[in-house]
């Protein structure tokens, strides 16, 4: 038996110098998974984090569990096979938008499709930051930068848009600075059997400085956002008079109190309604006639990829009998030579 | 009964079934080499499969063959046959190319209509006559006609009947070759186990083709075939993709470690993921994901986790996979890659056989990034080479290249099944109990071999930080720094070197004294076994030796090359194992025969090519 143990956010850091840039978001983010990891309380040797390539893929280095900083792109991939191999494991998979959504999408796709039981935290500034400075397929059209000096001809991924179309289980969305909010969502993740996506809208200080600002800015980030709870009215505002209503198939931002709107028409948030219909509404969106939605947004369980395997495996196994290879071999066509 | 008819006693003998993919060939020949296989014979087959999957019924293109070699000292499926089964004229066309001058061809002539000869694109109704064939070469059978008859009564539909002319043709070859049909009718009942109306059937039409031949023994001569005493024990039918899954499940049992397998489909490697996702019964976790690259890096995932770890693929698959084997070079895990070589480049000849990734292996990748290679010379070696793949990527924590091929692949021969304690234990290279104190570093190596040390993630005491970053030698944390990046790169060579103590040396068969020495790697053994036999009976000394541990090359490799005067490589490409010698051995000059077909080498042209040489 293992000594139970209360496990403080201290106990997830290592000695390394974190090498972000100073005001990166990446610092705030690392923070807020200590935090949630103690809050947690698995072990830091029954935790794992794997990594693709990028800012945000340092971040195992910064841990003192079991970390794999491995290739571009191939986070997902490598943790599936990490946690169906070792399912006893919590597994944390760290990505950017470049490594998560470009050269990764496939994977990224697929993960959450399977299910497998992972926690995928998507860093989205919107931006390649340690190649400094091209645009990322989350950056807008028209988005000028080293590699688009005229401006992007394309548009770009919602993140959250690419989880329901895999048919995700689990989406949540936090802000770098907002420490508690962060935590929340990532111990929710955590405990959340099955795959979930996290994004983080994180602040690239050196090249992408403030693109997320017209939402999350001080000055207005209680208007153009709003903090979704289970179970509770979806209300916003800085006066928290604001709340979304039904408005045909769509929603709706109203002033309660106005045009003969009450807080009975406000809309409660089921965040484990197994229907995505609503939940893909408030996850897209996108902080401009409505309120940009942070925390967790849809949250069902759903049998996963991984007990999918082992269970599958011990159903076999006890239904053939076999004790080994040899075993195995002998109940089929064999001959004898005396 | 054989001693009414003209009897042929030979050391072996080769058939080739042909007919239409839908014809049921593969069944046929797979079930006449069961048979024979278990009276005592060697055998080895050669399934030969159109490209499409279903090309039009009667087609040239849609031809499906299936030879096989019967009897004793067999190495290969055979150059040529000593008798062609064709079920239609596209067979006969497609096929009489195989045929020994002088073999017997058995036809359905009843699909000789002429519909059927317009579909095979024969110009004239003289279809024997068109090809050169002389007609006291040729069984005529009403097989069509013979298998309706045997079936009138049994209620099938004309459709089940036909499917049935197969096993009309197995009958009579079994007749033809003396095998016991009791034995085919086991065989035919597992096949059929689920559908005894459909067992039934075949069992009458069994009897019917093996009558058929009895009645009309005066025509043709039938044959007895040399046996050889095998080694006691149990023996089965295996081919080389099923033997190599096979061969890694033992590898997990001697290991203790969970065996993973992360891949993707691919010709003509697929059966390898087949068998292992229904060997689920035996704990395997075999997982088919999105693509070549997720298949190598859920490996990689599931090898960090602690798993015995493999990816299966062929050579298209392996170039995508290059960037993830060299993340397990990096974070010196064990990895096998199994590499099932098809005709390239590109899409190339998927279904067809190669030598060509050779080069591919030893170096696709970025960076000094050496890895272990290893090729299995036959189907049932496929079993000892998967396990040696896993022994050394396990004892050396390192990616370890299966380079098997199609021909090995997808060939089949009877193997014994190996006894429990016949294969060594694996010992994995766990961190020492006395370093789970937090003071362990994930380079810390063994000396004498260079290993580093494999830390299962639960374990208290040694959770650590790996990744493709180049790492301190000592501490384990990212270093950039030049010198130590060269001790490492260095270190990670020298690791691989040292596996050369830990396989076996080099053996030279043939005559020793030969100053003639001919050398082959991986699945063409059988070929060049057979061809040095050969030589060596026509009274051309020739010394023979295959390599089977491509990198690190057994430790006395040199010293055997040195030996004879004239080294000739033979190998189905434009030279690869020739040059990866020269450039080692420079001081011994290498000859080459080289054969870039899609096809595996004829004995003849072996023979022939050595010959040359030594004139």
């Amino acid at each position: 038996m293992e000594e139970e143990r209360q496990y403080t956010a201290a106990d997830y850091k290592n000695g390394q110098s974190v090498r972000w840039c100073p005001g990166c978001g990446d610092h705030a983010i690392l923070n807020s998974l200590h935090k949630a990891m103690a809050a947690i309380g698995v072990p830091p040797h029954k935790t794992a984090v794997i990594s693709g390539i990028g800012c945000s893929s340092r971040l195992p280095y910064y841990m003192n569990t079991y970390g794999f900083h491995t290739i571009h792109g191939r986070a997902a991939a490598i943790a599936t096979g990490f946690k169906v191999a070792n399912p006893e494991m919590t597994v944390w998979q760290i990505s950017g938008d470049g490594d998560g959504l470009a050269i990764g999408g496939n994977h990224f796709i697929h993960a959450v499709r399977r299910n497998v039981d992972i926690n995928m935290l998507l860093f989205n500034n919107k931006i390649y930051g340690l190649t400094k400075g091209q645009y990322s397929p989350t950056s807008a059209r028209g988005f000028v930068s080293k590699s688009s000096p005229y401006g992007t001809t394309e548009d770009p991924f919602i993140p959250a848009e690419l989880v329901f179309g895999a048919r995700g289980n689990f989406f949540a969305r936090s802000i770098d600075v907002e420490l508690a909010t962060s935590v929340e969502v990532l111990t929710a993740a955590a405990r959340h059997k099955g795959a979930s996506v996290v994004e983080i809208l994180q602040n690239c200080v050196i090249f992408n400085n403030g693109i997320h600002n017209p939402i999350t800015d001080k000055s207005v980030r209680a208007d153009r956002t709003i903090h979704l709870r289970h179970g509770e009215k979806m209300i916003f505002g800085a006066n928290n008079d604001r709340g979304l209503v039904r408005d045909g198939f769509l929603l709706k931002a109203v002033t309660i109190g106005e045009d003969g709107y009450t807080m009975d028409d406000v809309l409660v948030h089921d965040a484990h309604t197994p229907s995505n219909f609503l939940h893909q509404q408030l996850a897209m969106m996108d902080g401009d006639q409505l309120p940009l939605a942070v925390g967790i947004i849809r949250d069902v369980e759903s049998v996963t990829y991984n007990e999918g395997v082992s269970m599958q495996v011990e159903e076999v196994r006890a239904r053939k009998g076999f004790d080994s290879l040899r075993d195995m071999i002998l109940a089929g066509e064999t001959w004898t030579v005396e | 009964m054989l001693d009414k008819t003209k009897v042929k006693v030979l050391d072996k003998v080769v058939v080739r079934f042909s007919g239409d993919s839908g014809d049921g060939m593969q069944l046929a020949g797979n079930i006449f080499t069961n048979v024979s296989a278990g009276i005592g014979n060697q055998v080895s087959t050669f399934p030969d499969y159109p490209a499409e999957i279903r090309a039009p019924q009667g087609s040239l293109s849609g031809v499906s063959g299936f030879q096989v070699s019967v009897g004793k000292g067999v190495h290969t499926p055979g150059d040529s046959c000593d008798v062609l089964i064709a079920m239609n004229p596209a067979a006969l066309k497609q096929n009489v190319k195989f045929l020994k001058a002088g073999g017997v061809i058995i036809v359905d002539i009843d699909s000789f209509k002429e519909a059927d000869l317009r579909k095979a694109l024969f110009e004239t109704d003289e279809p024997f006559a068109e090809l050169g064939i002389d007609p006291r070469q040729v069984v005529e059978a009403p097989v069509t006609t013979l298998t309706k008859a045997a079936l009138a009564d049994s209620g099938l539909d004309n459709k089940s009947i036909l499917k049935c002319r197969n096993i009309f043709a197995l009958g009579l070859v079994c007749w033809l070759f003396d095998r016991p049909i009791e034995s085919a009718k086991r065989h035919l009942s597992k096949k059929f186990a689920k559908k005894p109306a459909v067992y039934e059937a075949n069992a009458k039409v069994i009897d019917a083709g093996y009558n058929y031949g009895h009645n009309i023994h005066a025509s043709v001569s039938t044959y007895r075939i040399e046996t050889e005493d095998p080694r006691p024990g149990v023996y089965t039918d295996i081919n080389g993709n099923t033997a190599t899954a096979w061969g890694l499940i033992m590898a997990s049992e001697k290991c203790g470690r969970p065996l993973f397998l992360g891949s993707y489909p691919i010709t003509p490697a697929t059966d390898i993921l087949h068998e292992l996702a229904k060997r689920k019964d035996l704990g395997v976790k075999a997982c088919q994901m999105e693509d070549e690259i997720a298949g190598v890096c859920s490996a990689i995932g599931a090898s960090f986790a602690g798993n015995l770890a493999v990816t299966s693929t062929s050579g298209p698959g392996l170039a995508l996979k290059g960037e993830g084997i060299g993340l397990a070079v990096m974070a010196e895990l064990p990895l096998v890659v199994i590499d099932v070589q098809r005709g390239g480049p590109s899409t190339g000849l998927p279904t067809k056989t190669e030598q060509t990734d050779l080069m591919q292996a030893l170096y696709g990748r970025n960076g000094e990034s050496p890895v272990a290679v290893v090729a299995p010379s036959s189907p049932t070696d496929c079993f000892t080479m998967a396990f040696e793949a896993c022994r050394i990527a396990v004892e050396h924590m390192t990616p370890v290249i299966l380079l098997s091929d199609a021909f090995i692949g997808n060939g089949s021969s009877a193997w014994r099944v190996p006894d429990a304690d016949e294969y060594p234990e694996i010992h994995t290279h766990d961190v020492p109990e006395n370093l789970r104190d937090g003071s362990w570093r994930p380079y810390m190596r063994d000396e004498a071999s260079k290993v580093r040390y494999w830390a299962v993630p639960g374990t208290e005491g040694c959770a650590h930080r790996i990744g493709g970053l180049e790492k301190d030698a000592v501490t384990g944390g990212i270093s950039t720094d030049p010198l130590n990046h060269e001790i490492m790169v260095n270190t990670r060579r020298e690791k691989i070197a040292r596996i050369a103590d830990d396989i076996p040396e080099l053996e030279v068969i043939g005559d020793p004294n030969a100053d003639t020495l001919l050398v082959g790697w991986g699945g063409t053994y059988g070929h060049l076994h057979t061809a040095a036999d050969e030589l060596n009976a026509a009274g051309r000394s020739v010394a023979f030796t295959h390599f089977r541990y491509i990198n690190p090359l057994p430790k006395n490799t040199g010293e055997v090359l040195r030996r004879y005067k004239r080294v000739v490589v033979a190998e189905l490409n434009t030279g690869m194992f020739a040059d990866y010698l020269q450039a080692k051995f420079p001081e011994v000059e290498i000859k080459r025969i080289n054969k870039i077909q899609g096809q595996p080498f004829l004995v003849k042209e072996l023979v022939e090519g050595v010959t040359k040489y030594m004139e």
